[in-house]
């Protein structure tokens, strides 16, 4: 399917992105911080999509949007709000935060100048045939170029689940 | 104006693949208005088979056979005042019901109907339905948290914790099956539509592949998806008799008819996910067994036989009416729907109409099968206590769903591991 209105979309979910982030850190409410954070990580889910990279997108939604902000929820509504609204919300860290923004960006731009080759051009095109099997291709690239670093990174994951239960139980 | 729609209708693919917004519009309207009348049905049917499961009548009153009573609820609930607490949160509060509505109805998109009746099919299909509905969750922790209220909070404090555990058991079910696609070709698939056509290529339901594993994976997806759509008996988010009435407590009026629009939606997404899954989605039964062009006209005239069935109850129904005055409207009301049904049963009878409607049927029938359970489980089984639901969720379903898993894998390379030791040997 030919799409329609990507720059529009593109700049509707920009702006959704970005917006929500902001309230992310400006909002008091933890909750309300937590729900403007889904919207973020759905507006990123749509960029994916846009990308042409579905199985990216779907993953995006369940893992990040379904599950690890469900738990965030609850562990946020577990905990006493009414202090943390009260507190002071920003630490007077200017100078560092400056510093660390300036840095952040200036790896940005470099990033942008010298790799401006390798960013397509037009979206949308040639990468028709990745779109029908997009999955298919990130399965087999994982399970065959990269099995190593795969099988690594699911060890790392077991290794914190283990810490995780030895942490929370009080007799193993 | 007609040629465009015989052509389109002729054409053999979704809207989404040919890439017509108008006829995807056209088919999210449909979709939208079938689901929310099949839950108007629901409604109904619920309390009438509850009601006679426990030897009672159910809605009796309005319309013959309580008929109309979903309806006249449904203008109960709009025109009721619309209440929200004083010290709620305010836009979570209102934007919790559109969450759930939304996230049960996006669903919809990829649920093959038939070959040619989705929205569209997706490279992700069944990943972007278990995404979508695990956002309905999130719209009720928002209606539990917003609410400013202990038993609210409660509620979606449970059903959280309850989605979160029956999500890792679904998606290993899920699994399951989504191995089964890879079989024949080599490459599995998400797409629901490829998911049916893997069952038509290799000649059976997934329920029946491998046969105990089939099962047990559907019979772990069908434990959990009860649990997935907070019904009975693992309704404890909603538990009336420890929390009033859950998460949507403080919601009233048109408010809490969308949670209850978004319930039934998703309990019918879940059921077509299962019935794509391991049933074969629009496939009739016995293609392999009962084949040939008689057969195939037989299931085919299904559908009109089941409108004629249901007319022919209708004017039975109107025959028994009590011959009182008062009764006179209600007589004749039914006669028309009768009649009406049967006109409609009339029409499904046409070849170019029945050979278009049929895979839809074969499908509804089967998730209204689900339904059915649904009822059923409701009627029969006492609800769980909350460690028994944590304990059912982590100690029974993730083990068996992670064993069937293994299970299928090894079976599914049965060929390749005899083959290799066929080679190794002298």
């Amino acid at each position: 399917m030919i799409p329609v209105a990507t720059t529009f979309f593109f700049y509707f979910l920009a702006v959704l992105a970005i917006g929500s982030a902001i309230a992310v850190i400006t909002q008091r409410n933890p909750v309300h911080a937590a729900l403007a954070l889904i919207v973020t990580l759905l507006a990123l889910a749509g960029f994916y999509l846009m990308l042409y990279a579905p199985f990216v997108a779907g993953v995006q939604i369940v893992l990040y949007a379904g599950g690890i902000m469900v738990l965030f929820l609850f562990v946020i509504m577990l905990v006493n709000l009414e202090q943390n609204i009260r507190e002071y919300q920003f630490n007077k860290q200017w100078l560092v935060g400056t510093i660390v923004a300036l840095a952040l960006g200036g790896l940005l731009l470099f990033v942008y100048r010298t790799g401006r080759g390798t960013f397509p051009t037009v979206f949308y095109q040639g990468y028709r045939g990745l779109e029908g099997d997009n999955t298919q291709q990130i399965g087999l690239a994982l399970y065959g170029q990269y099995m190593l670093p795969f099988e690594i990174a699911s060890l790392l994951l077991l290794v914190a689940i283990v810490g995780a239960v030895v942490m929370a139980k009080k007799r193993i | 104006m007609f040629d465009a729609i015989t052509k389109y209708l002729s054409s053999a693919t979704t809207p989404g693949e040919a890439g017509s917004i108008f006829w995807a519009t056209i088919y999210i309207l449909i979709i939208t208005a079938g689901i929310s009348l099949s839950v108007i049905a629901m409604n109904w049917l619920e309390r009438k088979i509850l009601a006679h499961m426990q030897i009672r009548l159910g809605p009796m009153r309005v319309g013959p056979h309580g008929l109309l009573q979903p309806f006249a609820d449904a203008l109960k609930l709009l025109i009721k005042e619309d209440i929200i607490p004083a010290e709620a949160d305010k836009l979570v509060f209102w934007s919790a019901p559109v969450v759930v509505t939304m996230t049960a109805f996006t669903t919809f998109l990829v649920v093959p109907f038939g070959r040619t009746h989705a929205v569209t099919d997706m490279n992700i299909g069944i990943l972007f339905m278990l995404g979508v509905s695990s956002l309905g969750v999130l719209g009720i922790i928002m209606a539990g948290w917003s609410s400013n209220s202990h038993y609210p909070l409660m509620g979606s404090l449970r059903s959280s914790a309850q989605m979160v555990s029956y999500e890792i058991a679904m998606g290993l079910a899920i699994i399951c099956a989504v191995l089964m696609t890879s079989l024949q070709t080599g490459t599995g698939t998400l797409s629901m539509i490829g998911i049916v056509e893997a069952q038509a290529s290799q000649h059976t339901w997934f329920i029946f592949k491998f046969f105990p594993l089939g099962f047990l994976a559907f019979g772990v997806f069908a434990i959990a998806m009860v649990a997935e759509t907070n019904r009975a008996p693992f309704d404890l988010p909603e538990a009336e008799s420890e929390l009033v009435a859950g998460f949507h407590t403080e919601y009233s009026g048109f408010r809490w008819s969308l949670f209850f629009l978004a319930e039934y939606a998703a309990m019918l997404a879940v059921s077509s996910i299962a019935v794509t899954l391991w049933l074969g989605g629009w496939m009739r039964p016995f293609p392999n067994w009962l084949s040939g062009s008689i057969w195939n006209l037989a299931f085919s005239l299904f559908p009109a036989l089941t409108l004629f069935v249901l007319a022919g109850l209708c004017l039975l129904g109107t025959a028994r009416m009590p011959k009182i005055p008062q009764m006179k409207i209600q007589t004749v009301g039914l006669g028309i729907f009768g009649l009406l049904l049967g006109f409609i049963g009339l029409v499904l009878i046409i070849p170019g109409v029945r050979e278009r409607v049929q895979d839809i049927y074969w499908f509804v029938v089967k998730v209204a099968f689900f339904m059915y359970m649904y009822i059923w489980y409701r009627g029969t089984f006492p609800r769980y206590r909350f460690d028994q639901l944590m304990k059912v969720g982590w100690k029974v379903l993730l083990p068996t769903g992670l064993a069937v898993l293994i299970a299928t894998a090894l079976w599914g390379l049965l060929p390749q591991i005899s083959s290799a030791i066929v080679g190794v040997l002298p």
